[in-house]
Formats: C-alpha cells, sequence, structure tokens
C-alpha cells in the first residue's frame, strides 16, 4: 500500500480530493446496548441503547450532570461500565483499553502537549504507530493544511489563540485516520463568534473526513447546527434520538420541549368527543396514542404571530386573547409576554423589521395571537 | 532621602511608615545566617583552637583536611551514600506522587499522609528504629543501610515537591495521549514527565542535599569506613576542638547553597 492510499484509508479527505469520498470504507458505526454505569446508587448511565450510524455526526446533548460525558468516557474506553455492551462495527469494546480503541479524541481543554511543537502534538498519534518520517512529515502537512495552519507547524503551543489551538487538537485527532471522532464540548472555551464560526467549519470537516462522529455538548444551538442526529440524554437516560427537526418540531416529551428552544407549555384537557381542548378552543382532533394520559401544549414563542385586522380561518389556526404583560427589546428579536388567562402566560418572539406592527405593542395591550396548526405540538403530560 | 516619601506598594503606605519592618526582617535575617557564616571566618583562622574572630589568617586548615585520608574517604562516601539516595527516593518518590495524584481514591489522601510522616516523626526515632531492625539484618555500617535510612527521609520531599507540580499540569493531557494510541506507561514517559522534569531535578537535588546533611541517622546506622563526613566531624567536635570542622563546614555551606541555588534557579525555569 503505497503512503498515498494509506493516507485516503485514513480518511483523510482534502479539499482538493473531496470528490473521492472514503466514507463507506472508513466510518464505523457505533453500537451501545444496555449500557448502564452507576456511581454509588446514582445512575449515570441507566440502561442506555444507542445506534450511532457509520459516518453520522451524533450529538449527545443534556445538562450537566446528564451523563452525556460518561457515555462518550465509555465509548473512549476511559470509564469501565458496570453493565451492557459496546461495538465498533462488529468488535465489542467494552473492556479494549483505550490506547487500542483507535479513536480521534478531542477534549475541552485541548490537552495539547506544551512541550512540543505544532507539528510534533501532530505526528505523535502517527509516532505512536511506527509511521515513516517521510510519511509522517507528509501527513502531519496535509491535516494541518485540512484545518489551515500550514504555516504554524514550527509554532510553540503558547503561540497560538484559543481557534488555532482548536484546530491543532483537531488536527492530532483526525490524522491517524481514526475510524470514531469523538469531542467533549470542544468549542465551549471559545467566543461566541468565534465558536458560531467553528460550528460550521466542524460541519464542513466532518463532511470531508466521513468518520464516524460523537460530539457531547451543553448548547442546544451548537446541537442543532451541526448534527445528522441528536441524543438529548437526561438523569441518564435517552429521553429523544433524532434529527434536529424532529427533536425541535416534534420532540417527544417535556423534557425535549423545554430544554431545546424556547417553549411555553399549557396544559390541555379532553372533552367527550375526544378532542383536546384549551379554554373553550379545539387544540387537536387527532388524538395521540396514549389519549388516556392529560397533554400539554408546546407552543414556540416565534411560531406565534400578531392578529391585527384581518380575520382568521379557525380550521387553519388557533387564537389567544390575551394582555401584553411585558415587551423587551432584544436586538435581532423582541420578546413578550402575554397573559392568556389567570395562570399562563405565552412567550412570543418578533423579528423587529422596522415595518413590523408588533414593534408598538405596550404592557397593558389588548392583543390577539395566532398559531398556524401546523405548528401545534401535543405531548403527553408526565410530570 | 527622598526614597522615604515614595509608597512601597500600591497604596499609600511610604517605605518611611515600613521602616521598622524593613528593621525586623534584616534583624531575623541577621540571626538566621550568622551562625552559619561565623564558621567562615574561624576556617581561616591560624589558631589551633576555634576562634572569633581570628587573630592570624592562613589556610592551614583546608590543607589539614585535603591531606587526611580519614575526611577525604568520609567525603567519598557521603557523596556516594548521597547520590545512591538520590537514586533510590527520586524514582519512589515521583511514583507513589503521580499515583496517589492520579488515583482520586478515598484513601489515597491518608496514604500520602502516611509516607509523608518520616518528616514529622523526630529523626533520632527513626535513627534508633532503623539502628536495631539494621542489627538484626546486618545492614548497620553498610552503605546499603544508610541509603535506605536517608530514602526515608527523602522520599516524603520528593513526593511534596512532585505532587505540587502535578497540581498545575492538566492530566487531560495524558488522556489524549491513550486515546492516539499510547499506552499508560508510554504516556507518562512522552507527556508526563518532560512536563515536571524540572520538579524531578529539584527533587533529586533535595533527596542529595537530605542524605549530605544527615548527621543523627549517620550517627547510629553508619561506622567503620563508611562512616559519613557529618558523623565524622561529630565524632571531631566531640573528642577535640579543631578548626578542620570549620573547613569543612565552609566546604559544605558551599556545597548546600550551591545546590539550593541550582533547585531555585531549575524551580523557575518551569514556570
Amino acid at each position: 500500500m503505497t503512503a498515498r492510499q494509506y493516507f485516503f484509508r485514513g480518511a483523510l479527505i482534502l479539499a482538493n480530493d473531496s470528490n473521492q469520498s472514503a466514507e463507506a470504507s472508513t466510518a464505523l458505526p457505533i453500537h451501545i446496548r444496555d449500557l448502564t454505569k452507576r456511581y454509588g446508587q446514582m445512575y449515570a448511565l441507566d440502561s442506555v441503547d444507542l445506534e450511532i450510524k457509520s459516518g453520522e455526526f451524533l450529538t449527545l446533548l443534556g445538562p450537566s450532570g446528564s451523563g452525556k460525558t460518561t457515555l462518550l468516557m465509555a465509548i473512549a474506553g476511559f470509564n469501565r461500565p458496570d453493565a451492557g455492551s459496546i461495538c465498533f462495527g462488529d468488535t465489542e469494546m467494552i473492556l479494549t483499553p483505550p490506547h487500542k480503541r483507535d479513536v480521534g479524541m478531542v477534549f475541552q481543554s485541548y490537552a495539547l502537549f506544551p512541550h512540543m511543537s505544532v507539528a510534533e502534538n501532530v505526528a505523535f498519534p502517527l509516532q505512536l504507530r511506527k509511521v515513516g518520517a517521510a510519511e509522517c512529515t507528509e501527513r502531519v502537512a496535509e491535516a494541518l493544511a485540512t484545518v489551515q495552519l500550514s504555516e504554524f507547524g514550527e509554532r510553540g503551543i503558547d503561540q497560538l489563540s484559543g481557534g488555532q489551538r482548536q484546530r491543532v487538537a483537531l488536527a492530532r485527532a483526525f490524522v491517524f485516520g481514526p475510524r470514531i471522532l469523538l469531542m467533549d464540548e470542544p468549542l465551549s472555551a471559545l467566543d461566541k463568534k468565534l465558536r458560531e464560526h467553528m460550528q460550521i467549519e466542524l460541519k464542513h470537516l466532518h463532511e470531508k473526513l466521513g468518520v464516524t462522529t460523537v460530539y457531547v455538548t451543553h448548547d442546544q444551538r451548537e446541537a442543532l447546527t451541526m448534527s445528522d442526529r441528536i441524543a438529548v440524554i437526561n438523569h441518564g437516560r435517552l429521553a429523544q434520538v433524532d434529527t434536529p427537526h424532529v427533536i425541535y418540531n416534534q420532540p417527544a416529551n417535556a423534557f425535549v420541549a423545554d430544554f431545546i428552544g424556547e417553549s411555553t407549555m399549557l396544559p390541555l384537557s379532553g372533552d367527550s368527543a375526544g378532542r383536546l381542548m384549551f379554554a373553550d378552543q379545539v387544540v387537536t382532533t387527532e388524538l395521540p396514542a396514549d389519549a388516556v394520559a392529560d397533554h400539554l401544549l408546546v407552543v414556540r414563542p416565534e411560531r406565534l404571530f400578531v392578529v391585527r385586522d384581518e380575520t382568521l380561518d379557525p380550521q387553519k389556526t388557533i387564537a389567544f386573547d390575551g394582555t401584553v404583560r411585558e415587551f423587551v427589546f432584544q436586538g435581532e428579536t423582541a420578546f413578550a409576554l402575554v397573559a392568556v388567562d389567570d395562570r399562563h402566560e405565552l412567550s412570543v418572539r418578533f423579528s423587529t423589521d422596522s415595518a413590523s406592527s408588533q414593534n408598538e405593542l405596550r404592557p397593558g395591550d389588548k392583543v390577539s395571537l395566532g398559531l398556524h396548526r401546523e405548528d401545534v405540538i401535543t405531548i403527553p403530560d408526565n410530570a | 532621602m527622598g526614597w522615604l516619601q515614595r509608597s512601597a506598594s500600591d497604596t499609600q503606605v511610604t517605605h518611611r511608615d515600613r521602616l521598622w519592618l524593613y528593621v525586623v526582617a534584616a534583624i531575623i535575617m541577621l540571626l538566621l545566617v550568622i551562625p552559619t557564616f561565623i564558621v567562615i571566618p574561624m576556617s581561616f583562622s591560624d589558631s589551633q583552637y576555634l576562634e572569633f574572630p581570628p587573630s592570624n589568617w592562613s589556610v592551614r586548615w583546608y590543607d589539614e583536611y585535603f591531606g587526611s585520608s580519614k575526611w577525604m574517604r568520609a567525603t567519598v562516601t557521603s557523596f556516594q551514600i548521597g547520590v545512591l539516595t538520590m537514586l533510590v527516593a527520586t524514582p519512589l518518590g515521583t511514583a507513589a506522587a503521580y499515583a496517589l495524584f492520579v488515583s482520586g481514591h478515598r484513601a489515597a489522601r491518608a496514604v500520602f499522609m502516611f509516607l509523608i510522616t518520616p518528616m514529622i516523626v523526630p529523626v533520632i526515632l527513626i535513627a534508633i528504629g532503623a539502628f536495631y531492625a539494621f542489627g538484626r539484618v546486618g545492614l548497620n555500617n553498610t552503605i546499603t543501610g544508610l541509603v535506605l535510612a536517608h530514602t526515608v527521609l527523602a522520599a516524603p520531599l520528593v513526593m511534596i515537591v512532585i505532587t505540587a507540580s502535578l497540581r498545575t499540569y492538566d492530566l487531560n493531557q495524558e488522556l489524549v495521549a491513550r486515546s492516539l494510541g499510547a499506552s499508560r506507561l508510554k504516556a507518562f514517559f512522552a507527556i508526563t514527565l518532560p512536563q515536571i522534569k524540572f520538579s524531578v531535578v529539584t527533587a533529586a537535588l533535595l533527596s542529595f542535599l537530605t542524605s549530605f546533611d544527615e548527621v543523627i541517622i549517620a550517627i547510629f546506622v553508619s561506622g567503620g569506613v563508611n562512616a559519613t563526613l557529618t558523623k565524622h566531624m561529630f565524632a571531631a567536635l566531640r573528642d577535640y576542638i579543631d578548626p578542620t570542622i570549620a573547613a569543612i563546614s565552609t566546604i559544605m555551606v558551599l556545597v548546600s547553597s550551591v545546590l539550593l541555588l541550582a533547585t531555585q534557579f531549575i524551580g523557575n525555569r518551569e514556570k
């Protein structure tokens, strides 16, 4: 096998070679079954089943202490689960030590080796694999080119900015052609603008490498931006695993609805005709599977709109009449709290487009809010 | 005397307000160093006896020291034991400090405290204990015995220096190295050790000094051809007062000071 072929086996496809995708042959699926990890009486992971597809970008999203990092560390081999199975492809990995798992990993702190130059950092995994000097130099150069740091090989780590360090950590994690890439909140130390820029870059890099990627974050916007699928995790259990679209538009439960995006939840009551009602309005007649349970209406603030003079077709739209409690200007959007009855307030988000009439809302104003029926989300109320 | 009016720090306190503090500090420093440095002029005395200040100057006591096979052999023994103690205590103490720091086990703190007890226990207890224990296994008056006893004193120092250094080290680097394909051992030697190397060298120098300066254990467990320099000095002081001791002391102060300055210099490089 020539150096060049070896390089491609390593799933490192450069921008100018991007047509020759090596995805299918290099990425590995991860099968996680019944994975359990306890610390004392606390379940960090509670019978987690998760299928991560070959070449997929999957994000583990959850609040701190939800178990998402425990799951990532179990995949990397840094903790030993109490029960369950982790397979890379067909190979059981649960007893394999981390250095034999062949996964690339990027840590939150980057953990670059400060006693080595940028190039030496990136060469480290190649040297461990006894790659010859010439090929090693070539692959380090290509990896640094991929993260746009070609000129920085000789630099010391302390001469790099936060974003550059991030890229070195990335290059080091994929230079040896791992078939799985793990990232533990790699962008959380960067400021907002750079973080958003790096999200897009990481997404492109993933497309280029085609490597199965598991990404941990507590930032829901980051998860929505980057992922093929999101696994929402809470109290060591998976709350929902699906594409960003489905997670946002059809949350499976109150936790997901609340954790992803903004939402207001209104309690619904069933009537004798089997319809779900809020006050005197029919919210839905398409009854969910477990119609016996109580249900909540999830309202996304940006899906509401102010109804002025036009009359609404009740077949297509639900209307809420209320009183404005708060109105806050927040730059690109404005935010209002509207009381629809004594106990319930809806959050509403408007564009601050200067032409739009919502800009004239004042606390105390009577207002009518519309919601298209296709934006109706109902979830069972387990609380 | 304009400097007296100037502020001594970022506050309104002037050097004049602080004058008493400077005087107190100077007195304390003098009290600390005078007993050490008083031997230096005494060692250049021409007199048969230790006297201060000397009435006539000479280097005859240095000639006496360098010309005596007894003193020379003791000096070589002290250096041998110092170097061997350094070679045993540094890896042992480093390994213990690393293990206890990384483990995170509940008992790690208790084990650490247990391992550094030789620093708290009066050295004479260790000396008596070593004397009787070594008596049973025939280690008294041997280099091995004294190196073992000195290692008991030096290893805790190594542990403290290395633990302090590990506290500022990001252990995630080892996790990364392992995920990139390095075994734990390889990760330690390739990634961790190069970054704490100056602390390891500092700890090694301190181990050497601990052994080189040590007298109490040496009095109990060293003797005959393996008696250390400090043991001979102590015996000489008891039997006859002789300025040779002052000459040797001066040389030991010089060795110790150079090594301590070296540790300071190396310690600063790590930061």
